[in-house]
């Protein structure tokens, strides 16, 4: 069938079940019936602390075709799914399936996991490294499942995800189960992804290289939630957590786009006191953010709060006075990590208060302007960070479609030609956000508005920004870049793209040789 | 006369920086085949260069390519260049006004008849060639500039080459004044430190107020602070207007002397009033009703 954005899905597919297909960005309306796990009663006395995963894994009886989960805040220095996967394997299970909220090069072995049956199938945000190339050359038999950040909360709170296992690697715990991400040789900041797993798996246990005395101060996860404790020698490697200082791009051509995207900010009308704002990590996100900050300044302008993954530059703005708070549902380098045990007003947000579509309103929805990334970007303005220009598997949805869906203003930042390749296409291989939430796409060559926003059009004209059509964009690319061969992956489904609201938006395939 | 408050050096080896030069608001882009190239790579940046000369739109940014010296590669840069109709070439270690006359020779053969003359710009980067700075800039009417090479003249000198740049003080007012002299636009040398925001502001504020017309760039993100400094200030444009105010005030009321608070306006002045509102309306400074 034909979904809303005209991609055409099996109604059914092997190894996932009927499909719903993707019908408009808020067209979706919940089951109201929400999923709880069951209630334990947990006497005085009883000892959490178990000394290896192996015990662990006897004293909660884990089985083959349990569904195990994990956070990815300690991204690519990650090494507890590995530690118990490699449990799982040597304990003879089969048949797992992982709930991994982002996956890196560091967990590839993963792979000899899903070769040996130990693992046959996966969720995540998306998948970058060995893993991710192996995936698209079909190393799964079922689809691996790719959300959003707010539509996983969503998954766990309606029981389309039921956890049998969170494991939580926690940088610091006590032998009751608290858990911070702060403190700890892994100290990773916040750990927003793993808030609802511990509110609805059916198992929670905290994986610890940090066990400290009781109680630990303060605990973000606490005790209520936390089944178990178990320490291992080391739960990551600092190196691939946090990088030591975050800093804006250099890049003569990153710049301009940024500086367009501020003064598109600008131009907008939104830039006033009580703005909110949130921008990824990247060169020119993070560029961006400079640009605006010293619009603010210079205006004088309070705003209301930033938000996303955090780092070090949007820690200045806070300390500033720039903005009143700091949502971090991910610390992404050293800076945030320390402001976030120090600042009040740098506050620690689960992926559901962040993003999920279905909760009393959550904080995406009161956002002025995110500044997004694409892979690809049509002329529909329908946007791809999953996949490269080769179809391949390279990159996730994160908070992408959750903040476009819910900012007033979505703006996608990135050069219209990327190693001679044109960013703008008649339509991107694989959709992940849709282009009725999208607004404003700004390259070196000029901005390109939605027509869904003649308003914005107008204004940015007035302001005299380089306003073309998004054809017109794609047309200079082209004659630049000529014509790429068309890529039309079409072996089977090796993952689905759900949209925030559980519906499938789009389907990768395996390239068809 | 053309407003060239910047100009651009953009490796001629470099596809991703030739495709990208005319973006950052540039006067002046201009595709090296001279320093920034090694000696082995002299033939694919020809390519590439009259590539991009072709295919690459640079906006409102005149194109220029800086070929090499007339005693080496220069030979097989022009019969390469000139068929892909830049705006201007520049002509590195210009020595001697028989320099410029023999480049201009060189692209009189190689010119179309239907093709507009390509100006020269001369880059002064030798003792020698600042001793005849002035006969140089009097050797053709193709040559519409002069730049300061500084790093190879303070080398071949002996100076050290500092960012305050008092060891280049004379050869810059030599240059300017040859320009003056023969009517010709004159260019500061680069500020090397790309990342030195604050030294880059002082130098080309010195530029300006030494006379020079702009200043070269050897870093995008240089481009922006150049083009500013280069623009008249509001107290220019203020004074500018007064003058013209003042000089139409005259000529209606007959009166051969024009003055403001008192002061004579003589012919220099008003001319340079002329050219400051003329930037400045060019630029979008000033609405035409303002004059």
């Amino acid at each position: 069938m034909i979904n809303a954005i005209g991609r055409d899905i099996p109604e059914y597919i092997d190894g996932f079940g009927p499909v719903r297909p993707f019908r408009g960005a808020f067209a979706a309306v919940p089951d109201p019936a929400a999923y709880a796990p069951p209630l334990k009663a947990t006497k005085p006395g009883h000892r959490k602390l178990v000394s290896t995963l192996e015990d662990l894994f006897k004293h909660l009886r884990i089985e083959s075709g349990m569904t195990l989960s994990f956070h990815h805040h300690l991204r690519n220095g990650d090494a507890v799914p590995n530690l118990v996967l490699d449990t799982a394997a040597k304990l003879g299970l089969r048949d797992l399936s992982i709930s991994l909220t982002g996956v890196f090069a560091v967990h590839a072995p993963l792979i000899e996991h899903i070769k040996n049956g130990v693992v046959t199938s996966l969720r995540s945000s998306g998948l970058y490294g060995p893993l991710a190339a192996a995936v698209s050359g079909g190393l799964l038999a079922k689809p691996v499942l790719l959300h959003s950040h707010g539509g996983r909360p969503r998954a766990l709170k309606s029981g389309e995800l039921k956890v049998d296992i969170a494991f939580i690697a926690a940088p610091a715990a006590d032998s009751s189960g608290n858990i911070s991400g702060l403190v700890g040789p892994a100290a990773c900041g916040s750990l927003g992804y793993a808030f609802s797993d511990a509110d609805r798996a059916k198992a929670v246990v905290a994986v610890t290289d940090n066990l400290v005395d009781y109680p630990l101060i303060p605990a973000s996860i606490t005790q209520n939630k936390v089944d178990y404790v178990v320490r291992v020698d080391s739960i990551g490697d600092p190196k691939g957590i946090v990088s030591g200082t975050t800093r804006i791009t250099k890049d003569p051509v990153g710049l301009n786009i940024a500086e367009t995207a501020a003064r598109v900010i600008e131009a907008s009308g939104l830039l006033k006191d009580g703005f909110s704002f949130q921008t990824g990590a990247g060169g020119a996100s993070l560029a961006t953010a400079h640009y605006v900050s010293r619009m603010m300044e210079k205006n004088k302008i309070a705003g209301s709060f930033a938000l996303g993954g955090v780092t070090g530059y949007l820690v200045d703005m806070l300390e500033k006075g720039l903005f009143k708070a700091l949502y971090d549902v991910q610390s992404f380098d050293l800076e945030s990590v320390q402001s976030l045990g120090r600042n009040q007003n740098h506050i620690e947000v689960s992926a559901d208060l962040y993003a999920n579509p279905f909760n009393a309103g959550s904080l995406v929805n009161n956002l002025d302007v995110v500044i997004l990334g694409a892979t690809e970007i049509d002329t529909d303005f329908n946007v791809n960070v999953i996949t490269g220009s080769d179809g391949v598997i390279m990159g996730a949805s994160g908070g992408h479609p959750d903040t476009a869906a819910g900012a007033k203003m979505t703006v996608i930042v990135t050069n219209l030609l990327r190693s001679r390749q044109s960013i703008v296409v008649d339509r991107v291989i694989t959709a992940t956000t849709p282009g009725e939430t999208v607004d404003v796409l700004v390259t070196e060559y000029g901005l390109a508005v939605n027509p869904a926003r003649p308003d914005l059009k107008e204004r940015f004209a007035d302001a005299g920004l380089n306003v073309r059509d998004i054809h017109e964009l794609k047309r200079l690319a082209r004659n630049m870049a000529g014509r790429p061969a068309k890529i039309e992956p079409g072996g089977r489904i090796v993952a689905l793209v759900e949209y925030r609201d559980g519906t499938i938006i789009d389907v990768v395939r395996a390239e068809s040789r | 006369m053309d407003i060239r408050r910047s100009m651009l050096y953009v490796p001629g080896n470099n596809p991703g920086m030739l495709q990208t030069g005319g973006l950052f608001g540039a006067d002046v882009v201009v595709l090296d085949l001279e320093d920034a190239v090694a000696p082995p790579e002299k033939d694919a940046a020809r390519d590439l260069v009259s590539r991009a000369l072709r295919v690459v739109d640079y906006g409102r940014a005149e194109t220029c390519v800086r070929i090499n010296s007339l005693d080496t590669y220069a030979g097989q840069d022009l019969p390469a260049i000139v068929p892909c109709r830049p705006d201007l070439v520049i002509l590195p270690k210009a020595n001697c006004a028989a320099d410029i006359r023999r480049l201009a020779q060189l692209l009189d053969r190689l010119e179309e008849p239907d093709q507009k003359p390509i100006g020269i710009m001369a880059i002064i980067e030798s003792p020698q060639g600042l001793a005849e700075v002035y006969d140089i800039a009097r050797s053709h009417k193709r040559l519409a500039g002069l730049l300061l090479g500084a790093e190879d003249y303070t080398a071949m000198v002996g100076s050290l080459r500092t960012k305050a740049g008092g060891e280049i003080a004379v050869a810059r007012s030599l240059l300017t004044n040859a320009a003056a002299a023969a009517g010709l636009q004159s260019f500061d040398a680069v500020f090397t430190d790309a990342n030195d925001e604050d030294g880059l502001s002082k130098d080309t504020l010195l530029s300006k107020h030494l006379g020079f017309s702009g200043k070269a760039a050897v870093n995008p993100r240089q481009v922006k602070t150049i083009n500013e400094l280069f623009n008249p200030s509001a107290e220019e444009i203020a004074f500018a207007q007064r003058v013209l105010k003042a000089l139409r005030q005259a000529e209606k009321e007959g009166s051969g002397v024009a003055s403001i608070s008192g002061k004579m306006i003589d012919a220099p002045v008003a001319r340079r009033a002329g050219r400051i509102l003329h930037l400045a309306k060019t630029l979008g400074l000033v609405k035409g009703e303002e004059e």
